[in-house]
């Protein structure tokens, strides 16, 4: 118990009373996070911000399949497009329906979870590039579907998205306007921002704890021999299907979330590109380990907001803009990927056993 | 060797071998594992042709013959990897033939492989852990809740796999992951994630394969206690020296048919045995020289 919430919170061994300072100070950087960076950056990093928990949730999401469990999936974004759909659905006049938030969140998390089932079933003897394939190939089906749904029955309002999504209420208390608390404003950014934040660290929690748990062993025996995993009395088809539903629930939280925070949803949101990306977030970030995954994520999402002031670069250096940031922006991105993998092949921040096995000398952990 | 006693045991269930239907009626007193006539083809090969076998309970029950024999696939046959084309296995009377692997295991069946699958990455400790996966209950709830049900369990198969390592002589190692012990322990791990299972019937796939003469002479050790401490243990194995003086039965099989059954006394003279390993009844002496 203890030695899992040191490992949750910081470096075993440190001496108690620096890490409670530590801790202290951690909760009120994350408390302030959106005043300071407003102040120092700007409104839009805020929204950087809110995007990068955002995204953290959808991550910690595909770690459950692909580093808990090892079942590589190029689809995950269908799942986020499901909780999205689903809160835009019952939340705008596209339907009339104004169901609230506390009811949506779980249903987002339900409605997404079964989907994944439906992913996993028939995908459960399928293996590596197989499944790869199969599960980008459901991504692309759910978008198309999206997509097509507005004929003969208008599901889904089509390309044309679905609009006016109403922002999330809590206890008459609205994400979208700004509060005021004494002498402190709370913008709307702000609030979702806290609210993110609160979701964030409950995922993160449930991820912690199904990692170091029964169920989190066994995907873990999955994920290095099935087989072996299987002679250890794995039921390894049940334990697939969970990982597949655990994984694809916070995709539907954090779809909600987003439709709500966007107030509009449309399928060409949910491409290839965007499933590739939050893959990239796990992979970059270290996979199976919580920490890296939550790097990998604000990394890619600040990243190439970062890239933007390129062009501001240039004209202070050289006098003009010599090459569009828009064009470098990409090419930077993907050799700043290239580079990590090469470099640091387990990720950026690898959990301890797997740096182990799959580090460079440099990247060795110190002995113990 | 205390292999007497079970050898009585074994006449009786050798007389029990044509009726195995009687297995079923009376459980208690039938044999731990009985093989009945498994037929399995693989394209055109007869890797098993009407094998059938009853392993008596309590002993350590050898399979060996030549390589290409059919040993493996009558292991993955009985473990429930592979279905055969014909036949069954029970185990005290229950039908294992048509389980999945996880159920038969959870039946009482567990397995060591020919190469050691451990899972690398993980700690022993860990290994072992998920080898209680079978006994033991808590789901996502009881991990995301640690109700305190969840959380006794967790301490009983930390505490067990800690136990189980040290019957194994891997305690020192428990944190270290399983892909960097050395060879020797990689196979002792395997047998305690194996044992963490909780088996009536422990089935060991090569435990000896390139170990030297002192890892073998502790494995023998080992498997002795695991037999002594009530599980049966099915061992098909090369190095016949161990398997001669370890095993109270034996089983010989070659291309996929039974060729001899009996006490190890027995079945190293018997002609066909010596035939199937040497080729020529003149050279069966040295081999079978070694006495137990």
């Amino acid at each position: 118990m203890l030695k899992q919430a040191q490992r949750l919170i910081g470096q075993p061994g440190r001496n108690p009373l620096a890490r409670s300072v530590l801790v202290v100070l951690g909760i009120a950087a994350l408390l302030l996070a959106p005043f300071l960076v407003d102040a120092l950056l700007g409104r839009a990093w805020v929204r950087v911000l809110d995007l990068v928990l955002l995204y953290t949730m959808l991550a910690l999401g595909l770690n459950i399949v692909v580093g808990y469990a090892g079942l590589l999936d190029l689809g995950y974004v269908a799942f986020f497009a499901v909780g999205a759909y689903l809160y835009a659905l019952c939340a705008s006049p596209h339907f009339g329906l104004h169901l609230p938030f506390w009811l949506l969140l779980p249903a987002a998390a339900l409605v997404a979870g079964l989907f994944g089932v439906l992913l996993g079933a028939p995908t459960l003897k399928l293996r590596g590039d197989y499944l790869a394939i199969v599960t980008l190939g459901f991504g692309e089906i759910i978008r198309i579907f999206l997509n097509n749904l507005n004929a003969p029955f208008n599901l889904t309002n089509g390309p044309q998205g679905i609009t006016l999504i109403r922002p999330i209420e809590i206890a008459g208390v609205s994400m979208a306007k700004t509060q005021t608390i004494g002498p402190l404003s709370f913008p709307s950014l702000y609030n979702y921002y806290y609210l993110f934040l609160a979701l964030t660290l409950l995922i993160i929690l449930i991820s912690a704890r199904l990692q170091h748990s029964r169920v989190g062993r066994a995907w873990a025996a999955i994920r290095e021999d099935e087989l072996a995993a299987k002679a250890s009395g794995v039921n390894t088809h049940n334990l697939k299907l969970l990982a597949f539903a655990m994984g694809a629930s916070f995709g539907g939280i954090a779809g909600s979330l987003y439709a709500s925070f966007q107030g509009f949803v449309s399928p060409e949101s949910f491409g290839l590109t965007e499933s590739i990306m939050i893959l990239c977030m796990v992979v970059l970030g270290g996979m199976g380990h919580i920490r890296g995954v939550i790097l990998g994520a604000a990394i890619l999402v600040a990243l190439p907001e970062a890239l933007r002031y390129i062009g501001p670069l240039q004209r202070w250096l050289f006098g003009q803009i010599h090459v569009e940031p828009s064009d470098l922006r990409l090419l930077l991105f993907g050799l700043a990927l290239v580079l990590v993998m090469r470099l640091r092949p387990a990720g950026l921040w690898p959990s301890p056993i797997r740096r182990r096995e799959l580090g460079r000398p440099g990247a060795a952990e110190p002995p113990g | 060797m205390s292999a007497r006693p079970e050898n009585a045991d074994g006449a009786d269930a050798a007389d029990n071998a044509n009726n195995a239907d009687h297995v079923r009626t009376a459980p208690a007193a039938g044999p731990m594992l009985a093989v009945r006539s498994v037929r399995k083809t693989f394209g055109g090969v007869q890797a098993l042709a009407d094998v059938s076998i009853e392993v008596p309970r309590g002993t350590v029950y050898g399979v060996i013959g030549p390589n290409g024999a059919g040993k493996t696939t009558l292991f993955n046959v009985i473990t429930g990897f592979v279905a055969p084309d014909h036949g069954d296995c029970l185990l005290e009377g229950v039908r294992l033939t048509g389980e999945p692997v996880h159920r038969v295991v959870e039946l009482g069946v567990a397995r060591t492989f020919q190469n050691i699958r451990l899972f690398h990455q993980m700690s022993a400790l860990e290994n072992v852990m998920v080898g209680m996966h079978s006994r033991s209950r808590a789901g996502v709830v009881g991990a995301v809740f640690r109700t305190p049900g969840a959380r006794a369990e967790e301490a009983r198969i930390e505490g067990r796999a800690h136990a189980l390592l040290e019957q194994v002589g891997v305690a020192a190692h428990a944190d270290q992951p399983a892909g960097s012990l050395p060879y020797g322990l990689q196979r002792r791990l395997e047998i305690a994630r194996a044992l963490a299972c909780a088996p009536r019937l422990l089935a060991l796939d090569e435990p000896a394969a390139g170990m030297n003469a002192a890892e073998t002479a502790s494995l023998r050790e080992l498997i002795v206690s695991i037999r002594n401490s009530g599980t049966t243990v099915l061992l098909i194995e090369h190095d016949v020296r161990l398997v001669m003086g370890l095993c109270d039965r034996i089983a010989v099989l070659d291309y996929g048919r039974l060729i001899a059954e009996g006490p190890p006394a027995l079945v190293k003279c018997d002609p066909a045995v010596i035939e199937a390993y040497l080729g020529t009844p003149v050279a069966g002496s040295p081999a079978a020289g070694p006495a137990p």
